[in-house]
């Protein structure tokens, strides 16, 4: 009888690595659900390209690394990849931008680097970066929720949005995104920083219809389901606590700080909990195992900075939302923390 | 002969000074957006590399060893302004894409490089050849970035070529393909940066392949590795 040796730990968790990932993939759907309620079925139609796409592509480069295929695919981190790339990206943005970030993700973050488990960015959110820089006019045209739509438009005139960039009656997407008033409108968080910038206060700019009396409208519900999907991803233990809280309590404090010393331009707490990719970017983005600090003391860090960052590039950035750059940044850095962190080993060096 | 054959080699493939030894990185990563500036600051460089080797290793024996780092920057220094005023007269179109490029052309390392490590130790016509050899390499490379980035930026290849070579050369330019988004990333910085990691992963497996084809190393079967404790 062949006995083998393995190293401690010797608990069993029970919990494969397909099975995280589809746990996460679950506790997406929440988020999911709200962002189809409140922009449109476009986000299904990018979901299942993006799935299609990350599944070629993944199946491609294996093939190309001369290893098997299905043990790579199965395990489903690229499927999570498609999951959190599609949520990113505008509804209707043309089918050629999440091919592009599929491929970019797939192939060069995480495959290029040896596979799941050594990229050192997250690949949705490197992807989401690069499809940002090449492309801002299709990555910030952002549908207003659909309540506030001139134009209504159905399933069959997202898709064709989608692959010809044109309704079936020829509005193009810049005329869909637009108001009564002829103005196409953008993000609540768009909205407030350059309301800001022509010197109304952020209660004037807060009167517009693109938002509730807290924060942008539908976008406060989207977060809010990340956060709903986030709550069973810990009940789960599929994530720890330390990076999420810490997350969110620095955001909350520097907005917080940030209100305090000038109230007129500065949204505020609740604002910034509930908007953009806060929520999504505290429990699916930033906990990603691979790419986060993986002591408790350096995840606490980590998070905290990521708050931070979030913070600082929403208010004095140039881009839409924070949260792509501030976990890259701090991807970069986590090294550095995990080694500065590195906890006592039992039996070894002194109780301070 | 076969010295001239070594220093091709070195150049071009084996000692790439862009490549493998990784120098001048920055005009490389920041001018090579097009097919047309890579060309132009390529052959700058080429033409600043021959010179101060050649001057160099004419000089070699006057020049005390202690202040040579200074009397090899300073020539340098006197060819790249010769080039420039030449790309001032002649290619001013060019001469303005590339800019602060030009004059940043003396702080190259790879040029000081050859010159400390190899022109002030051998005659001069060794060292022309060497000069002429590396400039080739680092020239290969920043044109292959630069149609690279072309293509995969704005679908195009040889766009303005008529800055550098003259009105002829706008029927050079082929589109490729046509978008109507350029692909913003290519063009920018980080797209130059991802180019040449992807260009020197290539080279690698290249020169991988090329090992495991040369050596067949008829390696003696190892036997297992012998336990010294027991787990049974």
């Amino acid at each position: 009888m062949k006995l083998t040796m393995a190293s401690s730990p010797h608990n069993h968790s029970h919990k494969s690595v397909t099975r995280l990932m589809l746990i996460v993939i679950a506790a997406c759907i929440p988020g999911l659900v709200a962002q189809v309620v409140f922009f449109g079925t476009g986000v299904l139609i990018q979901l299942v390209l993006a799935l299609v796409a990350v599944t070629v592509f993944e199946a491609a480069i294996m093939l190309m690394r001369k290893r098997p295929v299905w043990p790579a695919l199965s395990d489903g981190s690229a499927w999570l990849t498609a999951v959190l790339l599609a949520l990113s990206i505008p509804p209707l943005a043309p089918w050629w931008v999440i091919i592009i970030g599929c491929l970019f993700s797939i192939v060069i973050v995480k495959q290029l680097y040896g596979g799941l488990g050594f990229n050192l960015f997250n690949p949705a959110m490197a992807a989401y970066v690069l499809l940002l820089v090449s492309f801002p006019v299709q990555m910030t045209s952002w549908l207003p929720v659909s309540d506030l739509l001139n134009n209504a438009i159905g399933f069959t005139d997202q898709l064709r949005l989608i692959f010809t960039d044109f309704t079936s009656i020829g509005y193009s997407l810049d005329q869909v995104r637009a108001g009564i008033d002829g103005v196409t409108m953008a993000t609540p968080l768009d909205t407030i920083k350059t309301d800001v910038g022509h010197g109304l206060t952020v209660t004037e700019s807060m009167q517009k219809n693109v938002f509730n009396e807290w924060a942008g409208l539908g976008w406060m519900w989207v977060n809010l389901g990340f956060l709903a999907g986030g709550l069973y991803l810990l009940k789960e233990k599929v994530i720890n606590w330390h990076i999420p809280v810490s997350f969110i309590a620095s955001l909350a404090v520097c907005s917080a700080i940030g209100y305090i010393a000038a109230p007129g331009t500065e949204p505020g707490t609740v604002f910034h909990l509930l908007s953009g990719a806060t929520m999504m970017g505290a429990f699916f983005i930033a906990t990603d195992p691979v790419s986060a600090a993986t002591t408790n003391k350096g995840r606490l860090i980590y998070g905290a900075l990521i708050g931070l960052l979030v913070y600082l590039i929403r208010t004095f950035g140039g881009f839409p939302d924070a949260v792509a750059f501030a976990v890259l940044l701090l991807n970069i850095a986590v090294p550095l923390i995990d080694y500065y962190t590195q906890p006592r080993t039992y039996g070894h060096g002194a109780v301070k | 002969m076969s010295e001239l054959k070594t220093l091709y080699k070195e150049g071009v493939w084996v000692n790439n000074p862009a490549l493998v030894q990784l120098l001048g990185l920055c005009p490389l990563l920041a001018v090579t957006s097009t097919i047309t500036n890579a060309l132009g600051l390529g052959l700058a460089t080429l033409l600043v590399l021959v010179g101060s080797n050649i001057s160099v290793s004419i000089v070699r024996n006057w020049v005390p060893k202690d202040i040579r780092i200074p009397v090899f920057v300073m020539i340098i220094a006197g060819f790249v302004t010769i080039v420039q005023l030449l790309m001032n007269a002649y290619t001013y179109g060019l001469y303005q894409s590339l800019g602060i490029f030009i004059p940043l052309i003396v702080t190259n390392c790879a040029i000081i490089g050859r010159a400390e490590a190899y022109a002030s130790k051998n005659p001069v016509h060794l060292s022309a050849f060497d000069g002429l050899m590396m400039g080739l390499g680092f020239m290969i490379v920043l044109v292959v970035l630069g149609a690279m980035r072309e293509l995969i930026g704005q679908g195009t290849l040889f766009d303005s070529a008529d800055l550098l070579l003259g009105p002829w050369a706008q029927s050079l330019r082929i589109e490729v393909f046509n978008f109507d988004n350029q692909f913003l990333l290519a063009i920018l910085p980080p797209g130059a940066f991802l180019g040449l990691g992807l260009l020197i992963a290539a080279k690698n497996v290249i020169d991988a392949q090329i090992k495991s084809k040369r050596v067949a190393p008829p390696e003696a079967e190892k036997g297992p590795r012998a336990r010294v404790t027991s787990l049974t």
